[in-house]
């Protein structure tokens, strides 16, 4: 088979990172803070570079859209062992209002242009938590839709997907091409060598822009405001016999919405 | 002003969130439409029509709707939305509602808003960013706005009392790229997760699967359903749809207690809006102490059959 995938791999803030929301409220700090590529997009790129390494696939394509810095995210693509890159320029007041909509054209756009078979992203970022990215670029191009996959077997034109639903796992089949995008357990994503990360500095990345690929960029929506989750206070240290008559108190007498839990045995933290 | 809810159902029943939904829908103030297409689903409809909010139940049936795949089920909504010329239509935010509605709102053009919260109007929504650390208050302006419905946010709508009426809408043509061959579903005789009164979670903590036989003990103790952090599912001890988390389910119970759980905030971010929080932890610095209501410093493999042994009396 001489398939063609593309892969879209997001920067996002690394997950370990505890965000700040800006005075302004306009968005989270972004300025010195550690990003990543985010998790569920290494799932992707390590699905797709097995594909290759099954010789399912002949190619594959890493693509991030954004300003300068997600040449970054997909050079760790690159070294994860994928073939060559796209970065799709969007940067300024684009780059702030740019979400799964235009992320969705800008792919279906590149999976015509690239002739793609297959394109494999994650299923959610983790910085928006949209999980749609996915879903709208299979309906822009009309192609069938695995999302939520733990596993994912080709056989002839077809793709067999097993899905992570709210209740256990379902079975699907679609044709090719088609869209994928990688749960957790679809595999454990390797980390990039460092002969692999100096081989990965002589692939080639592609730039473009959304203009040449005829994506409008508008976005129609409009945040009006962020705000930070309160932290909560903080325990109070209980023992067993504090926590079996709490139990005892909430499982066996109605709980009344929004009261507080009656004090038991207990001191501060 | 008029809204769709697609409902969720297995042709038998219709799931819970779909109420939740249901819920969100009359908060816009319009009419509530409810949307029902299976291989067989006359009963979900009946139930539907006495569901408390509801105006009218579209039905449709066919063999292709088999399973509720997106590429089905895309068309039928589209071909009903432009019939009956919605401004809003959701869905609850679970495995279903997520993969369908989005390919709904690329087919229109429109961007969705994903597991909101709350809605402060007919087009504004509050949801939840970086794992619920930060909320965000989103002004929609799009000509009809898709959105899918966090289920723990909302109250289910009563399932008597309603008087909708009901009617056929036409199929769409099968489109033949997807097939759905076949599920396999954890059974389990506990509550389900997302609707138990009391939810006890297993993490890294419990050191294997076979461990989360504590847990199971002590949840049958108070007919709680058990869920896990990320962590323990990465570890392959307990399946995926046991987790709780940013990417997982989100419960919010009246009381969770959280075992072995360091408390990563994509884990808290499935969790924090439980009643009450209890956490079982050997680690006195864990996070989870911080969004606890009352934490245990101890082993959990002493303190858990302690518990066991005392709700037996």
């Amino acid at each position: 088979m001489s398939a063609r995938v593309l892969v879209g791999v997001k920067r996002v803030i690394d997950y370990a990172v505890k965000i700040r929301v800006k005075p302004d409220h306009t968005g989270v700090v972004t300025d010195g803070v550690k990003h990543s590529m985010n998790p569920f997009c290494e799932i992707a790129v390590e699905e797709a570079v097995k594909l290759k390494e099954k010789k399912f696939v002949k190619e594959v394509v890493a693509v991030s859209c954004g300003p300068q810095q997600v040449q970054e995210t997909i050079r760790t693509a690159l070294a994860m062992g994928a073939d060559r890159g796209i970065h799709v320029e969007v940067s300024g007041k684009d780059y702030e209002t740019l979400g799964p909509l235009q992320v969705s054209k800008i792919l279906a756009a590149l999976a015509k242009k690239e002739q793609a078979d297959l394109i494999i992203l994650g299923k959610q970022a983790i910085d928006d938590d949209c999980n749609q990215t996915g879903q709208m670029t299979a309906a822009l191009l009309d192609w069938p839709q695995g999302t939520f996959a733990s596993e994912v077997n080709i056989e002839a034109d077809m793709l067999k997907v097993v899905r992570e639903v709210d209740g256990g796992l379902e079975t699907i089949k679609i044709k090719l091409p088609a869209v994928v995008t990688a749960d957790l357990r679809l595999n454990t994503p390797r980390y990039a060598t460092l002969p692999n990360i100096m081989k990965a500095k002589k692939k080639k990345i592609a730039n473009v822009k959304p203009a040449d690929l005829g994506v409008d960029m508008s976005s129609r929506l409009e945040v009006l405001k962020n705000i930070e989750e309160a932290d909560a206070g903080g325990a109070v240290q209980t023992n067993t016999e504090g926590l079996s008559s709490l139990v005892m108190e909430q499982t066996l007498r109605p709980v009344k919405s929004g009261s507080a839990p009656s004090p038991i045995q207990t001191r501060p933290m | 002003q008029s809204t769709l809810v697609v409902a969720e159902h297995n042709n038998e029943t219709l799931t819970p969130i779909t109420l939740n939904a249901i819920t969100a829908a009359t908060k816009l103030g319009s009419d509530v439409s409810c949307l029902v297409a299976g291989t067989n689903c006359a009963k979900v409809a009946e139930q539907l029509t006495k569901v408390q909010g509801v105006k009218k139940v579209l039905v449709a049936q066919h063999e292709a709707y088999k399973g509720l795949l997106p590429e089905e089920l895309t068309p039928l909504i589209l071909a009903t939305q432009k019939q009956f010329s919605f401004t809003h239509i959701c869905a609850g935010a679970s495995a279903f509602g997520k993969n369908l509605l989005p390919r709904v709102a690329a087919k229109l053009d429109v961007a969705p808003i994903s597991d909101i919260i709350e809605i402060k109007s007919p087009d504004t929504f509050v949801r939840t960013i970086y794992a619920g650390n930060a909320l965000s208050t989103v002004k929609c302006n799009e000509s009809v706005k898709v959105f899918t419905v966090r289920g723990t946010s909302f109250e289910p709508a009563a399932v008597d009392g309603g008087s909708a009426s009901s009617e056929e809408v036409s199929t769409s043509a099968p489109v033949g790229v997807s097939e759905w061959l076949e599920q396999t579903l954890t059974k389990s005789d506990r509550p389900e997760l997302t609707s138990a009164k009391v939810v006890v979670s297993g993490g890294r903590g419990l050191k294997s699967g076979e461990n989360f036989k504590l847990l199971y003990d002590l949840a049958d103790k108070m007919n709680a359903a058990v869920g896990a952090s990320r962590a323990a599912v990465d570890a392959g001890y307990v399946p995926n749809d046991m987790q709780v988390g940013q990417t997982g389910k989100i419960v919010a119970p009246e009381l969770y207690i959280a075992v072995g759980i360091s408390g990563a905030i994509q884990h808290l971010a499935g969790m924090k809006d439980s009643k009450t929080i209890v956490a079982i932890n050997k680690d006195p610095e864990a996070p989870i102490f911080q969004v606890a209501d009352y934490g245990l410093v101890a082993d959990l493999f002493k303190v858990v059959p302690e518990l066991t042994e005392a709700l037996k009396k």
